[in-house]
């Protein structure tokens, strides 16, 4: 085996700020964070629960911003290739996967798994099962180089 | 506070856990993805160091106290007791051959919006399109 930019400590932090928003949103407003949801019903204008999920989106988008002020050195931004077909056809499935699948990694990774759902724990396994084949076969076809 | 100050607050510490992680950096998910290659297993740090905190606050904290700080009205959201059908696999499989084609999951995706790298927008609006796409069939 083969490993390579190896981050455990930022990765680790980072985490554990993903895990205090987690807690904070529940145990203050009681919800989860899952932003696939969140985001889904905020742009299908979902009544209830309007402001909050926009505040948070704006959250979610400002926090970058706000480490990029203080000149915090991120692990930096690279796309893996620039293939358009690729990154709109990736999108769609993203898009229509998580709704079908209702939840995403932070849903299902990170609030089911927290709750030991056996649904979010099977749902973590099936994505993660499928972007490994994913990218072995992009590799295999070369439309990356890793 | 419940709908302004504390949706606020929790949005930008989970855009700067995701910033500080690498989970904004695509070519580090693809990495993490790249088991049978040159592999990254960061990634798994970011989960663990989330899962530390969330799992204690829902299995123990949450059964401390009877209703959120701030929501005493709507209580905690309720929970899916579904069991796994096919929808769950199949959706998730979907997302996961998205995830692995591009290195972005929905979090991410919204929290690069401030870069307007051009990639990301296109992205970020194919995801859009396709949550919509799932609610009209």
């Amino acid at each position: 085996m083969n490993i390579i930019n190896f981050t455990p400590i930022e990765s680790f932090t980072g985490g554990v700020f993903i895990g205090l928003a987690v807690a904070i949103l529940f145990l203050l407003r009681g919800n989860f964070a899952g932003i696939s949801g969140i985001y889904y019903n905020l742009m299908t204008f979902k009544k209830s629960g309007f402001l909050w999920r926009l505040f948070f989106i704006i959250g979610l988008i400002i926090g970058p911003i706000i480490l990029k002020l203080f000149n915090y050195q991120d692990l930096g931004f690279e796309v893996p290739h620039t293939n358009i077909l690729l990154i709109i056809t990736g999108g769609l499935l993203v898009g229509y996967g998580t709704q079908l699948g209702s939840g995403c990694t932070s849903g299902h990774g990170i609030c089911g798994i927290g709750r030991l759902s056996i649904r979010s724990i099977t749902a973590t396994f099936t994505f993660i099962l499928t972007g490994i084949i994913t990218v072995l076969l992009l590799r295999f076809l070369g439309f990356i180089n890793l | 506070m419940k709908n302004i100050a504390i949706p606020v607050f929790v949005g930008i510490l989970f855009g700067i856990g995701l910033t500080i992680s690498g989970m904004t950096n695509p070519s580090k998910v693809i990495g993490f993805l790249n088991i049978f290659g040159k592999w990254d297993p960061s990634l798994i740090f970011v989960m663990g160091g989330a899962i530390l905190i969330s799992l204690p606050t829902f299995l123990l904290l949450q059964k401390k106290i009877p209703y959120p700080f701030f929501n005493k009205e709507e209580g905690f959201q309720k929970i899916s007791f579904k069991s796994i059908d096919s929808s769950l696999i199949i959706g998730s499989g979907l997302f996961g051959i998205g995830w692995g084609m591009v290195g972005f999951c929905p979090g991410p995706s919204i929290a690069s919006l401030s870069m307007l790298n051009e990639n990301a927008l296109i992205f970020f609006v194919a995801m859009s399109l396709g949550m919509v796409i799932k609610k009209i069939i």
